[in-house]
């Protein structure tokens, strides 16, 4: 089961501080982008060019900031890519380590078959509209959870209050509205 | 190459934690965002004012280098964007980071929900311009700026006290929370149903 929230948050915060201690602080949805550019371009080569002073894009969003999402793209063994897949691998091991999930768990999360039933269709659609959802609004945002909830409150960004306004307004509404049926442990 | 290493071990430090605290975990993400199990909560609220006291006292100590904070722009998107987000992040159970988490633990759902993801960060892509053009991503409240003025920071700040024992302030009030929430806000069902609100 879950960690004692005082030893998980200790060892999280730790985790945030190493982070902007050694390099920067935690992002993950760029990545999307990232993933998205560098699909993009093994379809159509067109989309990232490099150019003299750096790389550019045909997508205004790749090539804002002087071309430093293109740059990613052209350029997918750097940090904050390799970050987010090295994640994949902490979790994977966490979990391996741990024992692994459940078949059940696996497909349908407990909390939600007590509220919608067993079906895996169901479930699966509701995940894909939410991450549809979820990434076009942190990159509305310019940031996630990781981005700009914790790593932005952590630096007291004004950017970090007003995002975790948005999402936990949003949020909690929405989660009362879907789960009234409750599970035990 | 330091920094791919560094890139690996932070990353994988912060899955496995992100697994070990029951972030990539839609059932207490739920029971989070529900009112019913604020463990979670209290996990990341403590998480951040950790964070926030290392950091800043690290800084007033000359041992963590001031130019690697990076603050991001205040605009009327980070709030559109954020209740776009956090509808998902209750629908779906996972937000960016715990659903490549989820997905490599070996949940099939969180893979949609990447799948999902990856189009609607494409959306964005091609949708840029437009929000671009509307004026909701011009900087509002001063743009990228801290509560306080960091010493030391290339950023501007909202008011004029101290950035980093402010930060330190409000580390030690965001502990005081995780302390002080209960684990429950709702009331507790009677039977198997929860009483309507």
């Amino acid at each position: 089961m879950a960690l004692n929230w005082k030893t998980g948050g200790l060892l999280l915060g730790l985790v945030f501080f190493a982070a902007v201690l050694l390099v920067k602080p935690i992002g993950v949805s760029t990545q999307f982008v990232i993933l998205d550019g560098i699909i993009g371009d093994a379809v159509n080569a067109d989309l990232v060019t490099q150019t003299e002073d750096g790389y550019a894009s045909t997508n205004a969003y790749l090539d804002k900031s002087g071309g430093k999402y293109a740059k990613s793209v052209a350029n997918p063994l750097n940090y904050s890519f390799v970050f987010v897949l090295a994640m994949a691998l902490g979790g994977f091991l966490s979990v391996w380590a741990r024992g692994g999930l459940t078949r059940a768990e696996r497909s349908v999360p407990a909390l939600w078959r007590a509220n919608f039933g067993e079906s895996p269709a169901k479930r699966y659609a509701a995940a894909f509209v939410g991450g549809f959802v979820v990434l076009y609004g942190a990159r509305l945002a310019g940031g996630c959870t990781s981005g700009h909830m914790m790593s932005g409150m952590m630096q007291t960004a004004v950017s970090g209050y007003l995002f975790a306004l948005g999402a936990f307004g949003a949020a909690v509404p929405v989660a009362l509205m879907m789960y009234k049926k409750e599970v035990s442990a | 190459m330091t920094s791919l290493i560094l890139a690996l071990v932070i990353g994988a430090a912060f899955g496995a934690v992100l697994d070990r605290v029951g972030a990539s975990n839609p059932d207490l993400i739920g029971k989070m965002l529900n009112l019913t199990n604020l463990n979670l909560a209290k996990t990341i609220i403590l998480a951040i004012g950790v964070g926030s006291i290392l950091m800043f006292g690290g800084q007033m100590l000359g041992l963590v280098d001031v130019g690697h904070m990076s603050v991001k722009s205040a605009y009327i998107g980070v709030i559109l964007g954020g209740v776009l987000l956090g509808a998902g992040w209750a629908a779906a159970g996972y937000c960016p980071g715990t659903g490549v988490v989820a997905a490599a633990s070996g949940r099939k759902d969180a893979l949609f929900f990447i799948a999902g993801g990856l189009l609607g960060a494409a959306a964005y892509m091609v949708t840029y311009p437009m929000w671009e053009a509307s004026g909701l991503l011009d900087p509002v409240l001063g743009g990228s700026v801290t509560l306080g003025k960091v010493p030391g920071s290339e950023y501007d700040a909202l008011t004029g006290l101290p950035g980093d024992i402010l930060g330190i302030c409000i580390g030690l009030a965001f502990v005081a929370v995780a302390f002080a929430l209960p684990e429950r806000l709702v009331a507790t069902p009677s039977g198997r149903q929860q009483p309507a609100e």
